[in-house]
């Protein structure tokens, strides 16, 4: 059985399951992009989705190309999406908090109060310096 | 760090050497990787004369590097099952997470650790540096059971490669 196996067939249905995996984790994370109440529920679904889907697309590339080259160009943007996303989505979280954008009302905000308080203070003291 | 970047290069120039001079393996993307890391792997087997941690450490991130993708791919699974459903189950909470990390590059290391994990974002970290915010979807009416499962989880394996 094994062995009449064609191996480009082979090849080419485990780097189409994964380009599709890929595809589908997108797809749903863009869905979930539409459907999630506030923004950081919505950051959370749409950067981690994106980050897995391009990996495995990326991941289905280098095995049905099968090339050395196309091996190190695709591990290396796998590594530098891994690197590069999670900063991007922590910087647009906090700058959403220091500008103050609403989270959603059923969640648990209890360990952050003080740093609110603290924000919102340091706030309305650059404000009266202004005012100044 | 230093010791891992020089061996990459090494085991690269290596694996290329291989290629250009003798043919007795086919050019394709598994042989190359294989050679790659058989270099690689002779190259940790010598620090074992001169740079004993490295010898240690090494395991120890390839076994966490192993973690985090399934960490990512089942909380995504999880995170993709709640966005089909017709009504989302999520119970987010913002967490201060009391960090035992002094140093700039573990801290950001567990940041960026947590923001790949679906389901949470590094929020901010505290003036002092001790307590780092963290934005979590799924929490059970328990802030503690969580916090302690990002320190147990990902905390310590990152301090026992950074110390």
């Amino acid at each position: 059985m094994l062995n009449n196996l064609d191996s480009f067939l082979l090849k080419e249905t485990i780097s189409s399951v994964f380009i599709l995996v890929g595809v589908a984790f997108m797809l749903i994370a863009t869905i979930g992009l539409l459907r999630f109440p506030d923004f950081y529920i919505r950051m959370s679904a749409i950067t981690k989705g994106s980050t897995l889907g391009l990996g495995l697309i990326l991941a289905g590339l280098g095995i049905y190309f099968d090339h050395p080259a196309m091996l190190l160009k695709v591990v290396a943007i796998i590594s530098f999406t891994f690197m590069t996303a999670p900063v991007a989505a922590h910087v647009l979280s906090r700058t959403a908090v220091q500008n103050k954008i609403p989270f959603w009302n059923k969640t648990n905000l209890t360990d952050f109060q003080s740093y609110l308080k603290k924000e919102h203070r340091s706030e309305k003291k650059v404000d009266e310096e202004r005012a100044k | 760090m230093k010791t891992f970047l020089i061996h990459t290069v090494i085991s690269f120039v290596v694996a290329y050497q291989f290629f250009q001079r003798t043919d007795w393996l086919s050019y394709h993307a598994r042989s190359a990787g294989g050679i790659f890391m058989l270099a690689f792997a002779v190259l940790w087997i010598t620090t074992l004369l001169y740079n004993r941690a490295y010898f240690r450490k090494m395991p120890k991130a390839i076994f966490f590097i192993l973690y985090i993708l399934k960490e990512i791919f089942v909380a995504n699974l999880r995170i993709a099952y709640d966005i089909l459903k017709p009504r989302y189950a999520i119970n987010p909470a913002v967490l201060a997470v009391p960090l035992d990390a002094k140093d700039d590059l573990s801290i950001t290391l567990l940041a960026c650790v947590v923001a790949l994990t679906p389901g949470s974002i590094a929020l901010d970290v505290r003036q002092d540096r001790r307590v780092l915010y963290v934005h979590m979807l799924y929490i059970d009416d328990d802030l503690d059971k969580a916090k302690h499962q990002i320190k147990h989880g990902f905390e310590r394996r990152i301090l026992e490669l950074t110390t």
